[in-house]
């Protein structure tokens, strides 16, 4: 892959005229996805993909587009060569862009990782022997991914990471499953066994008659997993400067400072310890790390290059979103054995599901508990809880609602194949919080 | 024959079953914020995905390189898998006999994208956002177009072939007025606009007068009371209906959902086979169809993603639910009759069973009929916020705008609208359903399922209907 893109974008900045800049952004994977359902095979199959981003730039005015790259040279040529043909074209119709930036630095990088993964077949074995007698559902994705970044200024950035990731749940009975991840560069059978067996033991507890219980507030703890629902949403919007300047934001009453968080919140963009490339749009690196709350205050933003325009700050090398990739909350001082005593009685949610704002600018959050969700008693776990909604504003989930957090945090790879796989990633603790209010 | 069919020939494949899939789409974005154009975006995108059933197993592989070579090293891969699956899948493929599809589908376009010169476009979105300009409170203005071609060739080594040209068009508006903290958005309908067609949708939609109705409303959002907690009577505008269709009838009856294929990501479903022909779904005024035969509506086709012929059928008729949306290989596994609506969203993905386009149908009450019925509730419009349970039951959604109806007439705008309920009880308390004059053809181009993961497009026409005593509620204190 790399050999292609970077053929590609030699031969493309060859074919520009002085006045012209090319970036180029490249995607690719060769991936393995095996879809399982009631412990046998719902689909298996390969996917070969290579994507190519243009911007071409001549002054201030620019053009984009995307063509998918075959790996043949001759196709490949034609098609990117139409594609700058057509930006070309458009370049006349299009005014100077106020808002363009891109990095002049030239600063090229290399980082792949090595090839360890067994053959996705070898691990479907693995799962389908370790499910047997089992209603497993899930998705193994395995295979290679690759992100590049390209400019007609010389500068050359290479991605590579060679992964696996099996998200999957085992079902008791309708709606009543344990939900589990497995992910990392190298697959062990025996690793994989013990988590398999953790979730058998779980599903004992699972299995029991659920406990009812009416909306309300409860004291709850949220596993790693649940509160990283949390934090994903927080990251639709609520960390990019274009939606705090264009008053979007659901942080914006944090942003301008009226509200807080918990002191204990230390919330971080933390690209030096995430699975992401480090570099990002218009050829920015990105800086290791970006506090966004510091002791319950917000500080720091995420910026793209387009922001950083318009607004006339630093880019911390943000795609236009200006979504988070490897959010990173720093631990509490609960150590995680002694969850069930410090909740007490309350509600143990391992996941939460369907996250939505239900008042933005107070950044009120409504969505479900799914999975294994707990009712527990004098600290210990009783039965299972049917599914329940909740409706609570996060400024009191993270804030005067947050009794603790973890000592110990889970590493979470993002399981998220939409369009491409996914490299983000997510370093979160448990939270105990206080006065959780369920709705329905 | 196009080259892709000589190629595909030419790999003179010999497993039981073999189909290609060759998928070239064509993606044009023109955006204008607050005056200034956006970056153009101008994407193509190329590919096949080979599928192999052979002795009971089932595999597949895609790939963007559809050369000789790229076809040839995709089939043994998708060969490959359907040796390593076979005996080991949740169903006996040789079992199922596949559809041979032949035919065309293509969109009916009266003005083409490529007929409106770039520059046109681009003047006539600086135009709209423009127009969403009222002041200073006025903070964000945005103005897009989003064109869509996509050319799909279908065929297989029993004979089968089709081949599909789709075009689409996704307008859109939005507006965010904003006063110290407090911030309020206004939109086209979400993207709900979103039609099959050409640049003739823009005339069929309103699109070059709506910026200041919307503009308007968004100011008086910002100065509104929180919409009033109760429980009430709601009627609700096509553009959210269509939120409300799509999560609490189209979801739940996926087939493969009830099947299990969905349960560690999109979820289940509350439904079961056996309720099918017996399930009192909604009271006697819903009528539910799905129809992707529309030809302007989002997701017509020719033939589904496993070459079922498209058709409509009744969903739910006079509240009883009646077929599942369940494609060919799903019918097979349940053994129940369902509809054409095996869906990929590209190249990339294998179809699941996806909704396409689901349909509320028109009654017989005007819009002032069911305002006029209503003594206390609330209107509410656009869709702005949306979470379901993972069994499609209990739901909770906010819409951008609503107004509040007393003794039979609307009155003050409120803000932040939100209602919750339960998907199995919700439909039996459909108490109106308006009549022609109130139908809308909508859609919307991000639905997100399946494993890995998909985006696809799908359609939902509705009238404004209502609803009687539902929990109903505004924002934060």
């Amino acid at each position: 892959m790399r050999s292609l893109f970077e053929s590609t974008a030699d031969h493309l900045t060859a074919q520009l005229s002085a006045d012209e800049v090319l970036l180029l952004e490249f995607a690719g994977e060769g991936s393995d996805f095996v879809r399982f359902n009631g412990g046998k095979v719902r689909q298996a199959g390969h996917v070969d993909q290579a994507e190519l981003w243009l911007d071409l730039i001549r002054g201030r005015r620019h053009a984009a587009g995307r063509v998918a790259l075959s790996g043949q040279v001759d196709t490949d040529r034609a098609r990117t060569l139409a594609l700058l043909g057509r930006l070309r074209d458009a370049l006349p119709h299009v005014p100077e862009d106020p808002h363009l930036l891109y990095s002049t630095d030239v600063t090229s990088s290399v980082r792949e990782g090595a090839d360890g993964l067994p053959s996705a077949g070898e691990i479907t074995d693995d799962v389908l022997a370790a499910a047997d007698g089992t209603d497993l559902v899930g998705i193994l994705a395995s295979g290679g991914i690759y992100r590049g970044f390209a400019n007609s200024l010389g500068q050359r950035n290479w991605f590579g990471s060679h992964s696996f990731n099996l998200d999957w749940s085992l079902y008791h009975h309708g709606d009543k499953a344990t939900k589990c991840g497995y992910a990392g560069e190298t697959w062990d059978t025996a690793l994989f066994a013990d988590k398999m067996a953790d979730a058998r033991r779980q599903l004992s507890v699972v299995g029991r008659s659920a406990h009812k219980i009416e909306p309300g507030k409860y004291r709850v703890y949220l596993a790693p997993a649940a509160l990283s629902e949390i934090v994903e949403l927080l990251g639709w919007g609520g960390f990019g400067l274009k939606t705090q300047k264009t008053r979007r934001s659901p942080l914006l009453r944090a942003v301008e400072g009226e509200c807080t968080l918990s002191p204990a919140v230390h919330l971080t963009e933390n690209v030096a310890d995430g699975l992401a490339p480090n570099f990002g749009a218009g050829g920015f690196l990105r800086p290791d790390q970006v506090q966004l709350f510091d002791g319950g205050q917000y500080k720091d933003s995420l910026v793209s290059p387009r922001s950083a325009q318009e607004y006339g700050v630093p880019t911390t090398g943000a795609d236009a979103g200006e979504f988070p990739d490897s959010l990173d909350l720093a631990p509490g001082a609960c150590a995680r054995d002694a969850v069930l005593g410090e909740l007490g009685t309350g509600i143990y949610v391992n996941n939460l599901w369907y996250l939505n704002y239900s008042d933005r600018p107070a950044c009120r959050v409504t969505g479900m508990t799914r999975f294994a969700t707990f009712w527990v008693e004098n600290g210990e776990i009783v039965a299972p809880v049917d599914v329940m909604r909740f409706d609570e504003t996060l400024y009191h989930v993270l804030g005067e609602g947050l009794v603790s957090l973890t000592e110990e945090r889970d590493f979470l790879m993002s399981a998220s194949t939409y369009d491409r796989r996914s490299t983000s990633s997510s370093r979160l603790p448990g939270a105990l919080v206080n006065d959780f209010t369920f709705t329905l | 024959m196009t080259s892709v069919e000589s190629l595909f020939s030419e790999l003179n494949p010999t497993a039981d079953f073999v189909s290609l899939r060759y998928v070239e789409a064509r993606n044009e974005t023109v955006r204008v914020r607050n005056d200034v154009l956006e970056p153009l975006s101008d994407q193509l995108d190329v590919g096949a995905m080979i599928t192999v059933a052979h002795a009971g197993g089932l595999g597949y592989a895609a790939t963007s390189d559809v050369s000789a070579s790229g076809l040839r090293q995709a089939l043994e891969r998708a060969q490959t898998w359907a040796e390593r699956t076979a005996g080991r899948s949740v169903v006996d493929f040789s079992s199922i006999e596949m559809p041979t599809p032949s035919g065309e589908y293509r969109t009916d376009v009266r003005q083409s994208w490529d007929s409106v010169p770039l520059g046109d476009r681009i003047a006539l979105l600086k135009q709209q956002c423009a127009a969403l300009n009222l002041g200073d409170t006025i903070v964000d203005r945005t103005a897009s177009l989003w064109n869509t071609a996509t050319t799909t060739r279908y065929m297989d080594n029993r004979g089968g072939r089709y081949v599909q040209e789709q075009h689409m068009l996704v307008p859109y508006l939005e507006v965010v007025a904003n006063k110290g903290t407090e911030t309020q958005t206004r939109t086209l309908a979400g993207r709900g606009c979103c039609r099959q067609g050409g640049m003739e949708i823009l005339d069929a939609i309103g699109f070059r007068d709506a910026a200041p109705t919307l503009a308007e409303e968004a100011l008086q959002l910002l100065a509104a009371e929180q919409c009033p907690t109760g429980t009430m009577d709601l009627v609700l505008a096509p553009d959210q209906m269509m939120l409300q269709i799509h999560e609490s009838i189209g979801h739940p009856l996926e087939l493969d959902r009830i099947l299990g294929d969905e349960r560690n990501y999109a979820g289940t479903s509350f439904v079961t086979l056996d309720m099918f022909g017996s399930y009192q779904y909604g009271s006697d005024l819903l009528n539910v169809t799905f129809d992707p035969t529309r030809g302007e509506q989002l997701a017509s086709f020719g033939f589904d993603d496993e070459g079922l012929p498209a058709t409509r059928e009744f969903i739910i008729k006079d509240g009883l639910l009646v077929r599942p949306l369940g494609a060919h290989t799903s019918q097979a596994r349940a053994g129940m009759e369902g509809v054409a609506n095996s869906r990929a969203t590209s190249w990339n993905r294998p179809p699941i069973d996806r909704m396409a386009n689901l349909n509320v149908e028109p009654g017989d009450q005007s819009l002032d009929d069911l305002i006029g019925s209503v003594e206390r509730g609330v209107f509410m419009a656009t869709n702005c916020s949306w979470s379901i349970d993972d069994s499609r039951n209990k739901f909770q959604f906010g819409c951008e705008y609503g107004r509040v109806i007393e003794n039979g007439e609307l009155g003050a705008v409120v803000r932040n609208p939100n209602y919750r309920g339960i998907s199995a009880t919700f439909w039996r308390a459909l108490s109106g359903v308006g009549d022609e004059s109130t139908f809308e053809v909508l859609g919307t181009p991000f639905c997100g399922k399946g494993e890995p993961n998909q985006v696809i497009k799908v359609g939902h026409a509705s009238p404004t209907c209502k609803f009687s005593d539902i929990a109903i509620f505004g924002g934060a204190a």
